[in-house]
């Protein structure tokens, strides 16, 4: 009778614990904090969105159609800005690694709670700069903050959004020390590294990349500030600096960057992979270690970036070399992804489509890099539209594709309610068709010859630039249909169920939504991860 | 839960142990994130240096070697009573805990005022402040200027951490007069220690880096 | 939990250490070494700042994963240093450019 008593037939969770707005923004719940997480970078993605739509219809021209050229330089600065740091870098660990990183390991919630909520409010800050620094007129140096050009000649709001990169990458710092803390003090009882799930691996390794290499941004961020302000040389050739000082520091955070944003897809793609074949993963420690593998890696090669600024050769040379070494742990799991597929009882559901989406597309945009890595290939292919799709490849069919597929996979449990899979299935397909079709022509127009970051271009490069925007357009309406119907089944969606995938993992033994302190007691974790098709084994 | 909860045990953790090594953990990652911070700024220095060593080198002999030294062995000694300060936590007693946070504030005080009343002062009277009124004559004036750009962002810097550090001595201070820290319950003191020493690192390189490399003048 | 308690004694000794390296460091620096000058000052710097963590800071006593951190990030340091140098080291090895034409490189045939 006691027993029963204490059961959770109350139906209280997290999401109805507490109402009202002052429970939301001083909430130190890592579930709420990343429900404030997901509604912000939805936001700015929008945004970011918004202006990669101007970009393409103005591009359907090759005299351009609808924007000044000055105006074009801000929007693609824009989309860079807010599309990297305030979209890719936040999205998955900051949404899906706060909400799942405590359930993952069994605990109540993330090591240091305050400082997680502190986090998002930093995140916010940095936000509001970046956007004052658009609504004010604008930046035009690109994400980059290429100098002299950010520090000596650009006139716009350069201090503002650099500021707001500052800001935002605190923010970044803060979470993943949350997330290395976290899983190294808080995991349940028999949750030992190998039986960790593949997710956190790659949380894990993201942390790292967040912990050692955005101080380095930061800091280069407050010498270009430094500079604009007293006109001081530090990159300035002219009073005796090296500008190429500025990308030594600006890639040796921004290279391991986009590992901030793959890094996570990968370990979702583990996750959906596993689940949707019902299969254990193939080589669980290889996949493991090659997340550990690529971040460490990550950080040898930012010079590829540089084979043409006047970088030394000898120089380029050893980071060309290194950069074909991240390729190595990248095919492991490519290679392990797809062998836990065969003769796995798959099933397409639609987060497994955005997984396959993901395993093809990220392929793609790998091999390409190679392209890219290569010194003498580089030369022809530099700051082409060639570099575009590559890294669209990775960053949008990549990263995105793989936090779509997150979304979808945990939706049911952060919210309780399902949505309906026709429609996700079909969404998942509108963005696989209109993806390519908007990067594919890209790779033959910078082939081509045609540079990135350009209001104008050649008329024989009308029939793939019209393609390009095309494909934008599907593209756009394929992440609006998600929009829909995930704000549709809050309200209407069936009941979700504790585990509507069938799918092992601790997140999956507690009711959906979640109660506020994750579980009733601590769980005991008995078995590795992935034990899928354990019980029916031991039936036969 | 049939065992009872110390006062001092957030509700995240299980035990008291679980909760000391996760601060502990998460202020060495926090400094490992200080230690790339200030590594960008160490490799622009490393590469100018390398690149222009001879106005380095008249750069730093325009520093006072005294003055440097005699920081030194201020932040030296604020360390010493910071890490006295974290026994006396330790072992609960609250009243030297009390005296070694206010020997080290002063100390740390001092380090500031000395280096930006005094050093920071004189160098600005002398027109040796970048940006500002910087006038320099002699060979190698630009490479000259870039030191003082990094000697007064580096310090610069420094001493902003040194600020945020006395803060947070002062608010430690504060909490052990209410009483908030015992036997059981030292893990912020311990914390601002972590966080006192690494400043007084950074410094350790500076010195040599800004004031030793052209002593030999 | 268990904290560590260091004698006071030993938290003096190492202060007298710091000290005297310090005098020291600063005494070297007024004799011209040519380059080995930073190098000293930097080997003692070291000597110093390690000393301060091992005791002042307790990594001596603290687990093995504070160790891995403390290493990761030297080592992290030491690849932006070691790759941004190994530009910078490695530029004078290419022979200035000439105009397109006048290149006194001779191809066999």
């Amino acid at each position: 009778m006691s027993t029963t008593a204490v059961a959770p037939t109350t139906g209280v969770n997290y999401l109805n614990a507490q109402y009202g707005i002052r429970s939301w923004l001083l909430t130190t719940d890592h579930k709420r904090i990343a429900l404030l997480y997901l509604g912000s970078v939805t936001f700015f993605f929008l945004i970011g969105g918004a202006a990669a739509v101007l970009m393409r219809l103005h591009l359907i021209e090759p005299q351009g159609a609808l924007l000044e050229p000055a105006t074009y330089n801000k929007m693609f600065s824009m989309h860079g800005i807010i599309m990297v740091f305030f979209f890719l870098i936040p999205s998955i660990p900051a949404v899906m690694g706060n909400f799942l990183v405590p359930m993952m390991v069994g605990a109540r919630d993330l090591a240091f709670p305050r400082l997680n909520l502190l986090s998002w409010y930093v995140y916010i800050v940095g936000g509001l700069f970046t956007l004052y620094a658009v609504v004010a007129g604008g930046v035009d140096t690109g994400w980059t903050f290429y100098t002299p050009l950010s520090t000596t000649y650009a006139n716009g709001n350069v201090m503002a959004a650099a500021l707001g990169v500052f800001i935002t990458g605190f923010s970044s710092i803060l979470t993943g020390l949350n997330f290395v803390v976290t899983i190294h003090k808080m995991r349940a009882p028999g949750l030992t590294w190998f039986r960790l799930p593949l997710f956190l691996w790659a949380i894990y390794a993201t942390s790292i990349i967040m912990i050692l290499g955005t101080p380095v941004l930061a800091i280069t961020l407050l010498l270009v500030a430094l500079e604009r302000t007293f006109h001081v040389g530090i990159f300035d050739p002219a009073l005796g600096g090296d500008p190429i000082l500025f990308q030594h520091l600006f890639w040796f955070y921004s290279h391991p960057a986009v590992y901030i944003m793959i890094l996570p897809s990968m370990g979702v793609v583990s996750e959906l992979v596993t689940c949707f074949s019902r299969k254990r993963i193939f080589g669980y420690s290889f996949v493991a270690f090659s997340s550990v593998a690529i971040a460490v890696i990550s950080f040898l090669v930012w010079g590829h970036h540089m084979f043409v600024s006047g970088q030394s050769v000898y120089a380029g040379l050893v980071f060309s070399a290194l950069s074909f070494a991240v390729a190595i742990p990248s095919a492991i799991k490519v290679f392990n992804w797809t062998a836990t597929l065969y003769k796995g009882s798959v099933s397409y559901q639609a987060p497994m489509l955005y997984a396959l989406g993901f395993i093809g597309l990220f392929t793609m945009g790998g091999l390409t890099g190679l392209f890219l890595a290569s010194l003498a290939t580089d030369i022809h292919l530099h700051d082409t539209y060639f570099v575009i799709a590559h890294f669209h490849y990775i960053m949008v069919g990549g990263a995105l594709m793989g936090y779509l597929g997150g979304l979808h996979f945990w939706w049911p449990k952060m919210t309780g309610r399902l949505y309906p899979d026709g429609w996700a299935r079909f969404s998942a397909l509108v963005i696989f068709i209109g993806f390519n079709l908007t990067f594919f022509p890209q790779y033959i127009l910078g082939y081509l010859g045609m540079p990135r970051r350009y209001a104008v271009y050649p008329e024989e490069f009308q029939v793939l630039n019209v393609m390009s925007s095309a494909g934008a357009s599907i593209l756009a309406v394929g992440y609006l249909i998600p929009l829909v119907y995930f704000i549709w089944s809050i309200r209407y969606g069936p009941p979700a169920g504790p585990n509507p995938w069938g799918a092992k993992g601790l997140e999956w033994e507690t009711p959906s939504p979640p109660p506020t302190e994750n579980f009733e007691e601590v769980p005991v974790v008995e078995e590795e991860a992935y034990a899928y098709g354990e019980k029916e084994a031991h039936v036969v | 839960m049939s065992e009872v909860r110390s006062a001092a045990l957030a509700e995240q953790f299980e035990d008291l142990d679980q909760q000391h090594e996760a601060s502990s953990l998460g202020m060495w990652v926090f400094l490992a994130t200080e230690i790339m911070f200030f590594g960008g700024l160490f490799a622009g220095y490393s590469v100018y240096r390398g690149l222009y060593f001879p106005g380095f080198d008249a750069g730093s002999a325009l520093l006072n070697v005294k003055v440097g030294a005699l920081n030194t062995a201020l932040l030296l000694c604020s360390s010493l009573t910071m890490a006295l300060g974290v026994r006396a936590a330790t072992l609960g007693k609250r009243r030297e805990l009390a005296t070694f946070l206010v020997l080290t504030i002063l100390l740390g005080l001092t380090f500031v005022g000395i280096k930006l009343g005094v050093e920071w002062h004189h160098d600005y009277l002398e027109h040796l402040a970048p940006g500002i009124n910087f006038a320099y004559e002699g060979p190698n004036a630009r490479a000259v200027e870039l030191f003082f750009v990094f000697y007064f962002f580096m310090t610069g810097v420094h001493a902003l951490h040194m600020v945020v550090g006395v803060s947070i001595l002062a608010v430690l201070l504060w909490m052990t007069f209410r009483g908030r820290f015992g036997p059981e319950r030292y893990n912020p003191v311990e914390m601002a220690g972590l966080y006192w020493h690494f400043v007084d690192i950074i410094w350790i390189f500076l010195y040599p880096l800004l004031y030793l490399i052209g002593a030999h003048h | 939990m268990a904290a560590h308690v260091v004698a006071k004694k030993t938290y003096f000794t190492v202060f007298a250490t710091l000290i005297g390296l310090t005098a020291l460091t600063t005494y070297v620096a007024t004799i011209d070494l040519g380059p080995l000058n930073i190098v000293v000052a930097l080997l003692i710097a070291m000597c110093k700042a390690s000393l301060v963590v091992l005791f002042f800071m307790h990594l001596r006593w603290s687990s093995r994963l504070m160790h891995v951190v403390g290493v990761a990030a030297l080592f992290w340091l030491a690849i932006l240093l070691a790759l941004t140098l190994s530009d910078y080291r490695t530029r004078p090895w290419t022979p200035a450019g000439k105009p397109w034409g006048t290149s006194n490189i001779q191809f066999n045939r």
